[in-house]
């Protein structure tokens, strides 16, 4: 993976230091919270509902062992001896002081590691495929340009203060992994006639008013990858919405303006701007690919794995095919049941360091369904993988199953969460807790957010869930039919919205009308696909007084 | 009073902007003599009569002003305030940029209004070379320390055209 050099290395031990100086400037009030709230948002310090909130960068998912030591030391040292991933390749620490945040960041710089731009309405972390590099489906290896583009967002001078916050995925797989239909900017490598680019769509989002995004320009040699970001900036940094923050973000603008119309403002900015000293060079895509190359991977020969269910379960849901052969990619799972989905203990964070230096060249990867990816692994050392990750806790053979599901940390910890999520996530976990009943369910996307933010991607879970507010109370809204890759789309809503004490139900409700109707070789998505939204709203609002008749019975009450 | 920032030390603003009062229109407000920084919508009202009767003219240019509007203008100013309204509104960066990178504008560029010690290393490496801090503010520690938060950059800007991965040894 990358490793700094002497710029990389001295531009973020500057950033200590500068956010030193201005926690000490606040605290001597001479920098007032209006003015210091920006600063410390960009990087990535919240004052949240309990404590302050501190989102540490993991730029493109990757880390090494040591990185994550450092991350599972600082979450004992400063907090509470946990930490939380989040579905944008961070970790948040939940419970950090104010004061302490100078010092951690002095700690991770020491490992190559900052919380530059993780919030704020700026250029944020960009995000990409787990299993770049090593996917077998890949066509590019997206991470040296994913370097790239980190540097070139790193303080860059004219979008520090955008209208809102701005996220870049890219993705070089033929089944896009990293949800780039729904970012400011997503970035889908291909080759055509014989020359590496992009397709560069722009404009998608989740969150208040989710929106697909559209392609802006169908080809990009890689090149221009820089030159042509700076245009689409530009063009939002100056007529983006900034009186109204939630009509501010650029999928708004490329709303109000039509595609075709951005398009062409973006392409005539660009022409100012192409070719010119920002265009990549060869030699500078080299230098950072060269930090990407793929480890030394030794000829495996066939080994006969265990047969003992449990582990074959494992391997079914957690393991997943890798170009090499005799090698797997090993997802650890973070969605043990009964703990908040994406959360991590420090004593877990050094056993997967362990893993990662014995079993997978002392890396890993963040997903955005918040797991963690033990890339490299030799597919006869599996057992042994299996067995220490089960002992960590980190075995739940559930990856891409129900209670695999992604959910954001919602009211309990967060200022925007319009209802807890966390609570909702153990629930449905309990309720589904027979692994080989959640085997027989099958692959089932479930995202949940705690407010419209969308920070649980609800709206692309094939069963969403989204936390309202109704009269001061908490409510849950249910989405079907959303999905994320190549045919990512916005789910529908079921209804009207159920309470928490409601939700395992109505998933169980959910679930049972696919189980009746689906054909032999049906999951989830394709029943629903088939069958429509009314077989699974009539089942959940079966008997439940609605319309006239709910009125009547509150009345009663 | 804001305190000028220029040519790295504290100096004294000879210049003063023209604020229409209520019931003022660009087309009717009286010109004072002396050196004036004009809004944008004066500056098009009155172009003849201000070059008439003044050898040094400044425009002041807000957020949501086009430069473009006034493009072809640029010889005339010998000075170019861009507002700050509020320092998270970041238009003025961009303003700035195709000022001095496209207009190739070389006259003082000035940042005013909300312009506070965090934000004066941003608005160098875009092209300002003038800035009005914010009254209140310690004008001695941003000048010592405002302008040198980092020692390199990676990305092109107006005061550092090439990228760095064009200056690597």
């Amino acid at each position: 993976m990358y490793k700094y050099d002497a710029i990389d290395r001295q531009l973020i031990n500057e950033r200590v230091a500068q956010f030193r100086d201005q926690v000490r400037r606040w605290k001597a009030g001479e920098l007032a919270d209006d003015e210091f709230r920006p600063l410390r948002l960009q990087n990535g310090l919240y004052i949240q509902r309990h404590a302050p909130m501190f989102r540490i960068a993991v730029p493109y998912g990757m880390l090494n062992s040591a990185q994550l030591r450092t991350l599972g030391h600082v979450a004992a040292k400063y907090d509470r001896g946990y930490g939380h991933f989040t579905t944008r390749h961070n970790l948040q620490l939940n419970w950090p002081k104010i004061e302490d945040v100078p010092e951690i960041m002095a700690e991770l710089a020491e490992v190559e590691m900052h919380a530059i731009q993780t919030s704020g309405n700026c250029l944020r972390n960009i995000t990409t495929d787990p299993f770049a590099g090593v996917a077998a489906d890949e066509v590019i290896d997206p991470r040296p340009l994913a370097e790239i583009l980190r540097e070139w967002t790193t303080f860059h001078p004219e979008f520090a203060f955008l209208p809102r916050k701005f996220k870049i995925a890219i993705s070089g797989t033929r089944e896009d992994r990293a949800v780039t239909w729904f970012h400011d900017i997503g970035l889908h490598l291909k080759e055509q006639d014989g020359q590496v680019g992009f397709t560069v769509i722009v404009g998608g989002g989740l969150g208040r008013t989710p929106i697909r995004g559209q392609v802006v320009r169908e080809f990009l040699p890689w090149q221009h990858i820089l030159t042509y970001c700076e245009a689409i900036l530009r063009v939002y940094n100056r007529a983006g919405r900034r009186d109204n923050a939630y009509k501010a973000r650029i999928k708004i603008l490329v709303q109000a303006t039509g595609i075709e119309a951005f398009s062409q403002q973006v392409e005539d900015e660009w022409a100012y701007m192409k070719d010119g000293p920002a265009t990549l060079t060869q030699a500078e895509f080299d230098r950072v690919a060269a930090h990407f190359t793929a480890p030394d991977y030794e000829k495996q020969d066939e080994v006969a794995l265990p047969t003992e269910k449990a582990f074959t379960k494992w391997v079914d849901r957690n393991t997943h095919p890798h170009k090499v052969p005799g090698y797997a990619a090993v997802t650890l799972s973070l969605k043990q049941h009964g703990v908040a989905p994406g959360d991590i203990t420090s004593a877990q964070m050094a056993a997967v360091a362990d893993l990662a230096d014995q079993y997978s060249f002392g890396e890993l990867r963040i997903s955005h369904e918040q797991n963690i990816i033990l890339a490299d692994v030799k597919k006869a050392d599996l057992p042994a993988v299996w067995e220490k990750a089960k002992a960590a806790g980190l075995a739940t053979p559930n990856i891409g199953l129900l209670t695999g599901m992604i959910c954001c940390p919602g009211g309990d910890f967060c200022d925007l969460a319009n209802a807890k999520s966390i609570p909702i996530a153990n629930a449905i976990q309990a309720r589904f807790d027979d692994l080989d009943y959640l085997f027989d369910i099958g692959e089932i996307d479930l995202n949940i957010s705690g407010c419209m933010n969308a920070c649980g991607h609800h709206h692309v879970g094939h069963i969403g869930v989204l936390g309202v507010d109704k009269n001061d109370s908490e409510y849950y809204q249910v989405t079907l039919g959303g999905r994320q890759g190549n045919d990512a789309r916005l789910g529908k809503v079921i209804g009207p919205s159920f309470s928490a004490d409601e939700m395992p139900d109505v998933v169980d409700k959910i679930i049972k009308v696919y189980l009746e109707s689906r054909h032999a070789d049906e999951r989830f998505l394709d029943t629903f696909d088939r069958i429509g939204l009314d077989p699974f709203k009539n089942r959940v609002y079966e008997g439940r007084a609605h319309g006239k008749a709910k009125t009547a019975q509150k009345e009663a009450a | 009073m804001a305190q000028l920032i220029k040519n790295d030390t504290l100096a004294v603003d000879t210049w003063k902007t023209l604020e229409l009062a209520e019931g003022e229109t660009p087309e009717s407000v009286a010109l004072p003599a002396g050196d004036i920084i004009f809004p944008l919508a004066v500056w098009q009202a009155r172009k003849t009569e201000i070059i008439s009767c003044h050898k040094r003219i400044g425009l002041l240019i807000q957020p949501d002003e086009l430069i473009e509007d006034v493009a072809g203008d640029l010889e005339y100013f010998i000075v170019i305030a861009v507002n700050f309204p509020k320092f998270v509104d970041g238009r003025g960066y961009s303003t700035a940029s195709l000022l001095r990178q496209r207009y190739r504008y070389e006259g003082e560029l000035r940042a005013v209004g909300d312009v506070l010690h965090d934000q004066l290393f941003f608005m160098r490496r875009v092209g300002f070379d003038s800035y009005a801090l914010k009254d209140g503010k310690n004008a001695v520690y941003a000048l010592e320390t405002g302008f040198n938060s980092f020692s390199d950059t990676y990305q092109t800007s107006t005061n550092q055209p090439q990228p760095y991965f064009r200056r690597r040894a």
